[in-house]
């Protein structure tokens, strides 16, 4: 493997891991691996606390879930002793295996070895020592109603995301269930109650209910925590608490494009500004970029208004889909934005999405993109 | 009692790359239990937290397939454990 680099993209796929490493000017990118060529590559997340730390949630076609741990930048990685796995079930319970790790979240700053992970069926792990030993959050994987909660599902099963720890608090999280909704807990996992007034179910026959939304990408800002995010499969959404109703800030995109899509990302200083992938949701939902013209749609007034970002997309037959991990910022003070595809092309945009370009090709089916620094 | 192990390709990474490694128990469950005493891991790959059989893992003792963990392993026996085809 190449020494570290000022930035690092970590590839996520269908069928292995692969590294885009560039320098501080971002205007070489260069690809690297596969990694674990053949497992199926769910997420891979770098510890804010120990940059040195990734954490990759793996499995193959054949072989169950496992989480992989690396202490030195990716170079080598250690399987975890004891991953996330449901407890045993009881006579009469529902009987619950984890198919695979879905998402990853590195725990609170003052908490340097949690992690939590998220898994399908929707189930929630926290590991207090770097990922090694997994154990399940028996406040949320255990509640009563959790069966309710997660009651839908969608093809490949109900699963469990976007695991917020706030940044003021390590005990107050909020996690996103598709289909499920979103659901906030304020003592670290051991209680829970939905988050979703406000938002459209519109595939459901009472779209008013407290659950069963199908939040798709829920962000959280670093440096103005009370500021939330989502990214809906009926639309995009803000949220200031203490305030507990969703306003619509899709509504102002486009009419023609629509507010369906999959991954949301915030600007990493500036909580006025996000970054969306629409996609097409009409009709059969193709889910792919709305007329087959990729674009990134970019809000620098909290919603308020949209602007298209197509400089360097391509202008016509691109059939994008760009799944909900798969898109992200780096830190750089002229903000770098990054999102790979199902089809396996990676895309850079190194002046907050300006203008793009595409810095590698012919991948696997694209699950997640990730920086590291 | 003794028996031969025999490992599919995937699951190679546990035994450094070995084909065939020896075991033993009287049940399935004992042997896949001393194989990971000596290859940490490597079961919960193949069998999951509610005790069953992976969707995709087939298990054999000789000719036959063990669909339950406790299928008796006798001395001499070969336990496979077969990856079975498994989409594109």
């Amino acid at each position: 493997m190449l020494a570290p680099m000022a930035h690092t993209l970590w590839i996520a796929t269908r069928k292995g891991l692969f590294v885009l490493r560039a320098g501080t000017a971002r205007r070489s990118w260069t690809l690297s691996g596969p990694q674990f060529l053949g497992h199926i590559i769910h997420h891979v997340v770098q510890d804010p606390r120990k940059p040195r730390v990734l954490l990759m949630a793996a499995k193959t076609g054949h072989l169950g879930p496992t989480v992989f741990r690396s202490h030195d930048h990716g170079r080598s990685w250690q399987e975890a002793a004891q991953p996330p796995a449901f407890r045993k079930a009881g006579a009469g319970e529902e009987v619950r295996a984890v198919e695979r790790v879905f998402w990853l979240t590195a725990g609170h700053a003052s908490e340097p070895g949690t992690w939590y992970a998220g898994s399908s069926p929707a189930g929630l792990f926290r590991s207090g020592d770097g990922g090694d030993h997994w154990e399940p959050v028996s406040g949320f994987n255990d509640h009563p109603l959790r069966p309710t909660w997660a009651a839908l599902g969608t093809p490949d099963g109900a699963f469990l995301h976007s695991i917020l720890v706030d940044p003021r608090d390590p005990q107050h999280l909020y996690i996103g269930i598709s289909i499920g909704g979103v659901f906030e807990s304020t003592d670290a996992g051991r209680s829970w109650s939905p988050l979703n007034e406000g938002i459209a179910a519109d595939f459901l026959p009472d779209p008013t209910v407290p659950f069963g939304h199908d939040p798709h990408c829920v962000v959280q800002h670093p440096l103005q925590p009370e500021r939330l995010y989502q990214q809906n499969h009926c639309g995009i959404y803000r949220l200031d608490r203490p305030q507990r109703r969703w306003q619509r800030i899709g509504d102002a995109m486009p009419r023609k494009i629509g507010d369906v899509g999959f991954p949301i990302v915030l600007h990493p200083t500036d909580p006025d500004t996000a970054w969306v992938m629409p996609m097409d949701g009409q009709t059969v939902w193709p889910r792919t970029s709305v007329g087959g013209k990729p674009a990134i749609y970019c809000t620098a007034n909290a919603g308020k208004s949209w602007r298209r970002l197509d400089r360097g997309l391509p202008r016509s037959q691109a059939w994008f889909t760009v799944l909900r991990q798969a898109m992200c910022a780096d830190s750089h003070a002229r903000t770098g934005l990054y999102f790979g595809t199902t089809g396996g092309d990676v895309w850079a945009s190194s002046n907050a999405g300006e203008s793009w370009r595409c810095i590698a090709r012919h991948l696997p089916e694209i699950y997640a993109v990730t920086h590291a620094a | 009692m003794s028996c031969t192990i025999r490992i599919a390709s995937p699951l190679r990474s546990y035994t450094a790359g070995a084909a065939t490694v020896a075991g033993t128990g009287t049940t399935l469950a004992a042997v896949l239990e001393h194989l990971e005493a000596h290859y940490p891991g490597m079961r919960f790959r193949m069998i999951d937290e509610q005790q069953r059989i992976r969707p995709h893992m087939r298990l054999f003792v000789n000719n036959s397939e063990a669909r339950e963990l406790s299928a008796a392993v006798r001395d001499g026996d070969t336990v496979h454990l077969i990856c079975a085809l498994s989409g594109g």
